[in-house]
C-alpha cells in the first residue's frame, strides 16, 4: 500500500476496500472509479431509453464476468460452467414469477433465483472439493454440467415440461419472463426499463465494492494462498478444502443474481445460455481484462459485448473471428491479462505518481 | 427380450462405441501424452471433414477423399503447433482457453468461406439385413478397434514412439540422451490432428456437415478422455466402453436425449468418484495389490 493512501479526506472510508490483493488504492483510482460510475450513471439521460435496455444487458453480463474473476483469479478455481448459475438464476425467476403473477412473484423470484443457485453452487462445490476433484478436472466437470443443463432444457419442449403455468419450452426458450419489481400483491415498487439499468449498475457496483473488502480481508488472504500453494496452506491449519467451497458457492450466488437481471431484462431465456458458446464469454472477458483484476473484467465484459452487438448491429459476421482471435493473442503475448500489464505500465512509466490503471479503460470502452 | 431388439441394442452399442473411439483417439493422444486440453478438436474434425466433402465434390473416390481429409488435417495441426500450440506446454488452462478461441475463429471462418453447409456425401455399403441401420455403422466399428490397434504398435514397437513416450515423459532426459523433443511435440500433434481429421472424414457420410460439426463430438470426446485417465489407448477403450454402454441403454429405454443426458451424468459421476479416471483407479488398485503381496 502506497503512502498517500493511508491520508486524505476519506481515508477512513476506503480503507476496508483498499489492500494488497487489488489494483488502485489512490485517491486518483477512486476519483477515476466515481468518474466511470457516473459516466455509466448518466448513459440513459444521455442517450436514452434504448442506451438503458442494451446497456443493462452489458451491466448483467460484468456481473457475470466479475463472479468468474473472484473464483478463477482469486482463487484459483477455473469454472468453465459458471453460466450454470447464470441459467439457474434466470429459469428460476421465471417460473416463480410466472406462476405468481404480482409483485410478490417478482419478489419471491428473486429470493428463490439466488437461493436456488447458492444452493446448486454449494451442493455441486460440495460433490467436488469435498470429494478430491482438483484442478482441470474442476474446469471440465463445470463445463460439462452446464453442458448436461443445455441438453436436459432442449428437449424441454414438450407440455408436459411445465412448472405450474411456466412452460420451458425446450429451445424456443421460456418467454414471459416478468420484469423485476419488488412488492407484496399489487402494492410496491415496478422497476422499469430505466429504473433497471439503474438497478443493474448499482447491483454491480455493489458486488465490486463487496468482493473488493472481502479480497482484502483475512479470508481473501487465505484465498490466494490456496490459489498459490494449496498443500502450503493446508499445513499453516487453513482449511483449503472449505476456502474453495466457499468461494464457489459465492460466485455461484452472484451468477444467479446476473442471470435474473438478464432474465428480467429480455424477459426470455432460452437453453442457450447454458451452451459452449455461452459458456466461454465469462472466460473471454476474465482472460482479455485480466483474472486477477475485477474491475479489469467489468471493463473487457462491457468492450467487447458492445464491439460484438455493433458488429451484429451492422450486419458482419466477423464477431466471433475477432473475439476469437483477441483471446488467442491476449493469453499468448499477456498471459495475466490487459489490466495488469496496464497497470504495470503505468507504474513503470510515472512510478513517483502511480495512476489507476484499470479505472480509465472502463471509462473510454464505455463512453464512446 | 426377443433377439431382434437384442440385437438392434447391440447395434446401437457398436454404433456409439465407435463414435467415441473415434472422435476420442485424437484428443487423447493431445491431452494424455502432450498435456494440452484442445478445445478446438471438434474443428480440427470439422477440417477432416470438410477436406473430405470438398475432394468427394471434385470427383475423387471416398476412400481417398477420406485419405485427403486425414492428410489436411495432419498438416493443418502441424502448422497450428507450430505457430501457437508450442507456446502452451506445461500451462494446462492456458491450452484450453487458447484453443478454444481457436475453436471460435475456426468455425466463424468455415462459416464465412463455406456457407452453412458442405457438399453432401452419399453413405456407402448399404442397409444391413437383420437390423435396422446401415453397414457403414459396422465397417467403422471395424476401422475403430483398428486405429486403436496401430496406435498401439505405433507407439509400443516402433522407434519413434518409444522416442515420442519418453519425450512426454521426461524431455529433459530424451532431450541429453540425443532425442530431438521438439520434432517429438510437432509429430505427435500432427498425428493427433490426423486422428481428428479422421473422424471427420469417416463421419462425414452420416451427419450433415455444417460450421457446428465439430461440436456434436467434442463433448462426447472430452467426457471419455477425462474418465478414462491419462493412460491413452486403454482410458480411451473402457471409457468409451462404459459410456457408450451407459448412452446406449437410455437411449433405448427412454430416447436420444435421456441417452445423452445420461451419459453426461455418469461422467459427472465417474469423475468425481474416480478424480484420475479410469486408469487412474486401476494403477491406485495395482499399487495396493502390490503392496498386500
Amino acid at each position: 500500500m502506497s503512502v498517500d493512501s493511508s491520508n486524505g479526506p476519506l481515508a477512513g472510508l476506503r480503507r476496508p476496500f483498499e489492500g494488497p490483493n487489488t489494483m488502485g488504492n489512490t485517491p486518483s483510482f477512486w476519483l477515476g472509479f466515481v468518474a466511470a460510475v457516473a459516466v455509466l450513471a448518466a448513459l440513459p439521460i444521455l442517450f436514452g431509453y434504448y442506451a438503458a435496455e442494451i446497456g443493462a444487458v452489458f451491466l448483467a453480463y460484468a456481473l457475470l464476468g466479475v463472479s468468474l474473476a473472484f473464483i478463477w483469479g482469486y482463487c484459483g478455481i477455473l469454472s468453465f460452467g459458471q453460466v450454470a448459475f447464470f441459467g439457474i438464476g434466470g429459469y428460476a425467476f421465471g417460473v416463480v414469477a410466472i406462476n405468481v403473477p404480482t409483485l410478490t412473484g417478482a419478489t419471491l423470484g428473486l429470493l428463490a433465483a439466488i437461493a436456488v443457485s447458492t444452493c446448486f453452487a454449494a451442493a455441486l462445490g460440495y460433490f467436488m472439493f469435498y470429494g478430491g476433484v482438483r484442478d482441470v478436472y474442476v474446469t471440465i466437470l463445470t463445463l460439462v454440467v452446464a453442458l448436461v443443463l443445455y441438453t436436459f432444457m432442449g428437449q424441454t419442449a414438450g407440455g408436459e415440461w411445465a412448472i405450474g403455468d411456466a412452460r420451458l419450452g425446450g429451445f424456443n426458450g421460456m418467454s414471459g419472463v416478468p420484469d423485476l419489481g419488488i412488492g407484496i400483491g399489487s402494492t410496491g415498487l415496478e422497476i422499469g426499463i430505466v429504473g433497471h439499468y439503474y438497478v443493474t449498475l448499482s447491483a454491480l457496483v455493489a458486488t465490486y465494492l463487496g468482493l473488493r473488502a472481502l479480497v482484502n480481508s483475512r479470508f481473501g488472504y487465505a484465498m490466494v494462498a490456496t490459489r498459490e500453494d494449496e498443500s502450503r496452506t493446508e499445513m499453516f491449519g487453513y482449511n483449503t478444502t472449505f476456502i474453495k467451497f466457499a468461494v464457489f458457492t459465492i460466485g455461484g450466488a452472484i451468477a444467479g443474481l446476473s442471470g435474473v437481471l438478464f432474465a428480467t431484462q429480455n424477459n426470455y431465456i432460452d437453453p442457450s445460455v447454458f451452451g459452449i458458446t455461452a459458456a466461454a464469454l465469462p472466460v473471454v472477458w476474465a482472460s482479455v481484462g485480466g483474472r486477477t483484476s475485477l474491475l479489469g473484467t467489468v471493463g473487457a465484459a462491457l468492450a467487447i459485448q458492445f464491439v460484438d452487438y455493433q458488429l451484429a448491429l451492422s450486419g458482419s459476421e466477423w464477431a466471433l473471428v475477432i473475439i476469437g482471435s483477441l483471446l488467442v493473442f491476449v493469453v499468448l503475448v499477456m498471459p495475466e491479462g490487459v489490466a495488469p500489464r496496464l497497470r504495470d505500465l503505468v507504474v513503470n512509466y510515472r512510478s513517483s505518481e502511480p495512476t489507476p490503471a484499470d479505472a480509465p479503460a472502463g471509462t473510454e470502452e464505455v463512453s464512446d | 427380450m426377443a433377439t431382434p431388439e437384442l440385437l438392434n441394442l447391440g447395434f446401437e452399442f457398436v454404433e456409439i462405441f465407435a463414435f467415441i473411439v473415434l472422435a476420442t483417439v485424437g484428443l487423447a493422444v493431445i491431452f494424455g501424452m502432450m498435456g494440452i486440453i484442445n478445445l478446438a478438436h471438434g474443428e480440427f474434425i470439422l477440417v477432416g471433414a470438410y477436406a473430405t466433402s470438398f475432394a468427394v465434390a471434385a470427383g475423387l473416390p471416398l476412400a481417398v477423399a477420406m485419405a485427403v481429409g486425414v492428410v489436411v488435417t495432419a498438416a493443418f495441426g502441424l502448422v497450428l503447433e507450430r505457430l501457437i500450440i508450442r507456446r502452451l506446454y506445461g500451462r494446462l488452462l492456458d491450452s484450453m482457453v487458447v484453443t478454444w478461441g481457436i475453436s471460435l475463429v475456426m468455425i466463424q471462418l468455415t462459416r464465412i468461406a463455406f456457407g452453412n453447409t458442405a457438399p453432401g456425401v452419399g453413405i456407402p455399403f448399404g442397409q444391413l439385413p437383420v437390423v435396422d441401420g446401415p453397414t457403414y455403422y459396422l465397417v467403422l466399428a471395424v476401422i475403430a478397434v483398428g486405429v486403436l490397434g496401430g496406435l498401439y504398435a505405433l507407439f509400443t514397437w516402433t522407434d519413434f514412439g518409444v522416442r515420442a513416450r519418453a519425450t512426454m515423459q521426461d524431455e529433459e532426459t530424451a532431450r541429453s540422451m540425443g532425442v530431438d523433443t521438439d520434432r517429438m511435440y510437432m509429430a505427435t500433434f500432427a498425428i493427433g490432428s490426423g486422428l481428428a481429421g479422421l473422424a471427420g472424414a469417416l463421419y462425414a457420410p452420416v451427419m450433415t456437415v455444417t460450421p457446428e460439426y465439430g461440436t456434436s463430438f467434442l463433448v462426447e470426446s472430452f467426457v471419455a478422455v477425462v474418465v478414462g485417465g491419462s493412460s491413452v489407448l486403454l482410458g480411451t477403450i473402457l471409457a468409451s466402453g462404459f459410456l457408450g454402454t451407459i448412452n446406449a441403454a437410455f437411449t433405448n429405454l427412454a430416447g436420444t436425449f435421456m441417452g445423452q443426458v445420461a451419459m453426461l451424468v455418469a461422467a459427472i459421476v465417474a469423475i468425481r468418484l474416480m478424480p484420475d479416471g479410469i486408469t487412474g483407479l486401476l494403477s491406485d488398485l495395482r499399487e495396493k495389490w502390490g503392496e498386500s503381496e
